[in-house]
Formats: structure tokens, sequence, C-alpha cells
């Protein structure tokens, strides 16, 4: 087999896996955008959702061009960030997690209930197939240039004071809600985007692909991942996008097994996989051993 | 009719109640969120499903294995997880995601062990008799449920407000750091909130398991998601507001399904708790802390 037709195969069998590791990278990146302004907001998953639903019924009921529905994707859960962020964002640790949750359900609730537009429990189904292997790669590369690019900022910056001490920064003259919005509504954006290409790469949606459990998932891969750079939240959506698929030979047992590493993880690697700090301390160390 | 459904509404709200105690006193105690709440209540319902099943024990005797059974579960997590991750001194968020990697391992060993499928009660152990109270027809098997929450949570209200072991318990609450210079045994106390608090999950189970008549893996997700709302609603960490918390939601639950219809059923819990939210940051029975410069 040449190594064309060997990538060929390869693709074949694995280019969705591949292409949600970049719908998956861009949800990390999505939640570490409000984490890395101190904000533990949950409701990603339902941002994602409301993106995937608002971009398929763009291109299947109103048959506009893909381009249109990327912007309507994104800017949908933006808008309701927006809306639900003011009275949402004055709470704070667990209970601003806990309300972002609940806003969650309740999207869940409401895509269920309205089945004319949203086909209920049963889903849309017949999204047209547009997201192409580079759409996803263009955009998490977007997504990444943008995010270092505001974390090196004034606004990156505020994000971090605000992050350390709340209080603190706003008597700095710092706006915190005013960063906390951007904060939340541009990861809004984020998580919507990654909504609009996963829906028009698996041509179905259901509302239950945006429930808790995905919440959950979401703030695992960029807590495991760590979030004192940008490629914590990559690295952890690779692990747990491909983990599931590595342990296929475990079978039944296969979560068993995903659940305790996910355990393991956690107990011996405190501060997320990627830790450049202490990885340059440990080369640092090094270093010093070779030269007396 | 509306009386039988107010007293649907206070079973259900009774194991609501019960759930959520186990899961605020861990959150009050050990300042953890354990998401694994909701798989050590499933585990208590199949342990009790077991015995039945296996060596034909009576209902009273599966509860008390149930409450053991998730005990010691409570208690392994605590030492083989939680412990080491106090030790270091772990953000609030770490030990979450711990619970959740414990979680998903249990409710896959589960359904490996079980299969997916729903599993009944065998039908000649459930109390099927009914009761003409005050013109209301209950079966005995509610007010078993009812009975069996009430006492357990009197039991633990005056545990928690009576007795030595107690009052260390809500120092330890107030401030792990200054129980520990008092002399408490904290570490010790810890595991005892740990096991207790399954043990209470696991009783959950079963008397959801009995209510419903039907186990499954992932029986523990919807309960969880209902106590989050339920310990938010109470305060984080406030015993009696979770109880009531969770009588309410009980209430809420049934009649709002007798009055607007089921499929907003789910709606309630998370409905209401977003309003909560929105008007009283922390809790309908929360006491307000605002931090101070």
């Amino acid at each position: 087999m040449t190594t064309l037709e060997y990538f060929d195969n390869f693709w074949s069998i694995y280019s969705n896996l591949v292409l949600s590791l970049g719908t998956a990278s861009l949800l990390a990146l999505s939640i570490y955008l409000t984490l890395s302004c101190g904000m533990l907001a949950m409701a990603n998953a339902a941002f994602m959702g409301i993106g995937a639903y608002a971009s398929s019924l763009i291109t299947m009921k109103a048959e506009a061009a893909f381009p249109v529905a990327i912007v309507g994707g994104m800017a949908a859960p933006a808008v309701v960030a927006l809306l639900i962020g003011l009275p949402t964002l004055r709470l704070s640790g667990v209970y601003l997690a806990m309300a972002t949750l609940a806003f969650g359900e309740v999207v869940r609730i409401v895509i269920l209930n309205t089945e004319d537009w949203t086909g209920g429990a049963l889903g849309l189904n017949g999204i047209p197939q547009a997201t192409q292997w580079w759409h996803v790669l263009l955009a998490v590369v977007l997504v990444l240039a943008v995010l270092a690019r505001l974390r090196r900022s004034r606004i990156g910056r505020a994000f971090e004071a605000i992050k350390e001490d709340e209080t603190a920064a706003g008597l700095m003259g710092i706006n915190v809600t005013g960063h906390k919005m951007l904060a939340f509504v541009l990861g809004a954006a984020i998580a919507g985007l990654a909504g609009t290409l996963n829906a028009h790469l698996t041509f179905f949606i259901g509302p239950n692909e945006f429930g808790f459990d995905r919440g959950v998932e979401i703030l695992t891969m960029t807590i495991l991942g760590g979030i004192n750079s940008l490629s914590g939240p990559v690295i952890g959506a690779v692990i747990i996008t491909v983990l599931p698929e590595l342990l296929r030979s475990f079978k039944d047992y296969r979560a068993v097994v995903n659940g305790l590493i996910l355990v393991v993880i956690v107990l011996f690697l405190p501060k997320g996989l990627w830790n450049p700090a202490w990885m340059r301390q440990r080369l640092g160390l090094r270093a010093k051993g070779v030269t007396p | 009719m509306l009386e039988q459904q107010l007293f649907n509404a206070l079973s259900l709200g009774c194991v609501y109640a019960l759930f959520a105690l186990g899961f605020t006193l861990v959150f009050g105690v050990l300042g953890v969120i354990n998401l694994s709440h909701g798989a050590v209540f499933m585990v208590g319902a199949y342990a009790a499903l077991e015995l039945v099943l296996r060596v034909h024990a009576p209902l009273w005797a599966a509860v008390v294995f149930a409450f053991v059974f998730s005990g010691l579960v409570g208690l392994l997590i605590d030492r083989l997880v939680l412990k080491p991750l106090r030790a270091r001194d772990a953000p609030h968020l770490i030990p979450m995601i711990a619970t959740i990697g414990l979680g998903l391992a249990m409710n896959s060993l589960v359904q490996g062990l079980f299969g997916a499928e729903n599993q009944r009660f065998p039908s000649d152990v459930l109390p099927d008799q009914a009761i003409i109270i005050a013109g209301v027809s209950v079966t005995v098997l509610e007010l078993g449920i009812i009975l069996v929450s009430f006492v357990l949570m009197t039991v633990l209200l005056l545990a928690l407000k009576r007795t030595q072991l107690g009052r260390a318990l809500r120092a330890i609450a107030e401030s792990p750091k200054a129980a520990r210079l008092l002399g408490i045994d904290v570490e010790g106390l810890f595991m005892v909130t740990s096991a207790t608090a399954a043990g209470l999950g696991g009783v959950a189970g079963v008397l959801i398991g009995l209510y419903s008549n039907a186990l499954f893996p992932l029986m523990g997700q919807p309960i969880m998601h209902k106590g989050i709302a339920v310990i938010i609603l109470g305060g984080m960490g406030d015993i009696r507001g979770a109880m009531l918390a969770g009588l309410f939601l009980g209430f809420a639950e049934v009649l709002s399904v007798a009055y607007i219809g089921s499929t907003m059923r789910d709606a309630v819990a998370f409905g209401l708790l977003f309003l909560v939210l929105l008007v009283r940051p922390k809790g309908l029975f929360g006491s307000v802390q605002e931090r101070k410069v």
C-alpha cells in the first residue's frame, strides 16, 4: 500500500474523528475564555446547541449559503449571551456554574418543545453536509490566533487581573462587568461556531447532544489540559475525544477505563496535562545537571 | 384528586430531599461538589435489588443493605480520591472533575455487569395494599417511602444539632483549619461525612427504584441534575434548606404535571433555579455572604 492509499484509507475511516477533534478544541477554547476571566460559566453546551440549531435552520429553511449560516450560528448564541449575561454574571463561583447549567437545561427543554422549528426530540435531520476539513482547520487556527492576540493585549491582562482578584481589579479602574461580558459573549460565539461546523458535518442534531453531559465534558477537556496556556484546552480536547476510540477493545467496560483515567490524571497531574512552568523547571534542572 | 396529587408530591419530594441531603452535606463539610452522588444513588438501588433477588431478603433489610453498601462506596471514594486531593489542597473544581470520572466509571461498570435494560423488583416483595386516609387512597409503599425519609432526615438533623459529633461537623463546615486546631479529628469526620452522605444517597436510590419500579444504570443522572437544583435553591451546604427545597421541588413537579402538562416537568426544576438565582443569588434559604475588601 502506498502512503497515499494508506492516507486515503485512514481518512475514510477517521475523517469524522479528526474533524471532531477540531470542534472539540473550539469548545474547550470557548470555556477557556470564560475561565481565564475567572468565571466558571457552563452554558457552552447550550450555546453550541443554539448555534447548531440557528445555522441549520438558516441552511435548511432559508436555504442560504454556508457562510451566512456560520455568521448566524455565531451571532445567535452571542445575542443570547448578551441577554442573559447581565443578570447571570453577578453570580460568582459555584452559583454561576449552576445558573449557567440550569440555563442549559432550559434551552434543551425549549428545543424539545418547539417541534415545528427544531423537530423536538427527533432532532433535525438532513442538514446539508457543508463543512469541509479546511473549514474546521481554519476555524481552529483563527480562534487560536485571536485568543493568543487577546492574551497579550490590555484586555487579556484585564482578564487575568479579574481572575486573580475581582475586587482589586475593579478598584484599579478595570471595568469588571464589561470585561466579563466580553469573555462570556465571545465564548458563546466560539461555541456557536463549533456547533455550526459540527451540525454541518454530522448532518443530524438532537437536543440531547447539548445537555448537561456535554457541558461537563467541555469543562473536563479544559481543566484536564490545563488553563495556563492555549495549548492546554486543545490537548485536553484531543484526549477526551480520542480516548474512547483507543479504548474500543474494552467493549462494555470502555467507559470504566475512561472514567478511571480521568481520575488518575486529576490525581497525579495537579495543574492539568500541559503545564509549561513545570516542564521548564524540569528541563532547567536537567540543563543545570549537565553544566556544572 | 388534588389530595392524591399532593400525596404523590410528598413521597417524591421526600426522595429528592433525601438525595439532596447527602449532596449538600458533602458540599457543606468537605466543600466538594460530588458529581458521583448520582452514581452512588444508582449503586444503592442495584445493591438492594441484588440482595432481594439472590437471598430473597425482605425490603427493610434491602434498604439497610443499600445504606451500608453505598456508604462503603462513599468511604472508598473519600479514601482513594478525595483525601489525596485534600492533602494537596486542590482547587474545588479538581475534586469535582475526579467525581465526574468516578460517576462515569460506576455507571458503565453497572451497565457492563447488569445490562442497560430496566430491572425490576419482583412484584411479590412490593407492598401493594392501599389504605384510605381521610378519603385519599395511599399505598403502603408510598407511606413507607415517606416514613423512611422522615426518620432518616430527623435523625440526621438531631445528630447535627444535639450531639458532639454534629457540633464538630458544624465547626468543620465553618473552617476545617480552626476545627483542627481545636483538636477535632477532621480527617475522620470527613470520612464519616462521605460515608453517611453516600449511604443516604443509596437509600434514596432504593426508594426511587421502588417508587417507579425501574432500575437502570443511568438512573442517577436525572436525579443528580435535580439534586443540583435543590441544593442551590436551599442554599449550598444548608441541610434544612436542602430538605425544604427537595419537598418543594416534588410539589412543584407533580403540580405542574397536573396543571400545565407533562412536557414541562423537567423544565420546572431548572426554570425555578434560574429565576431564584437571579432574584436571590444565594438560594431561597441561604444566607448572603458578601466578600469584604
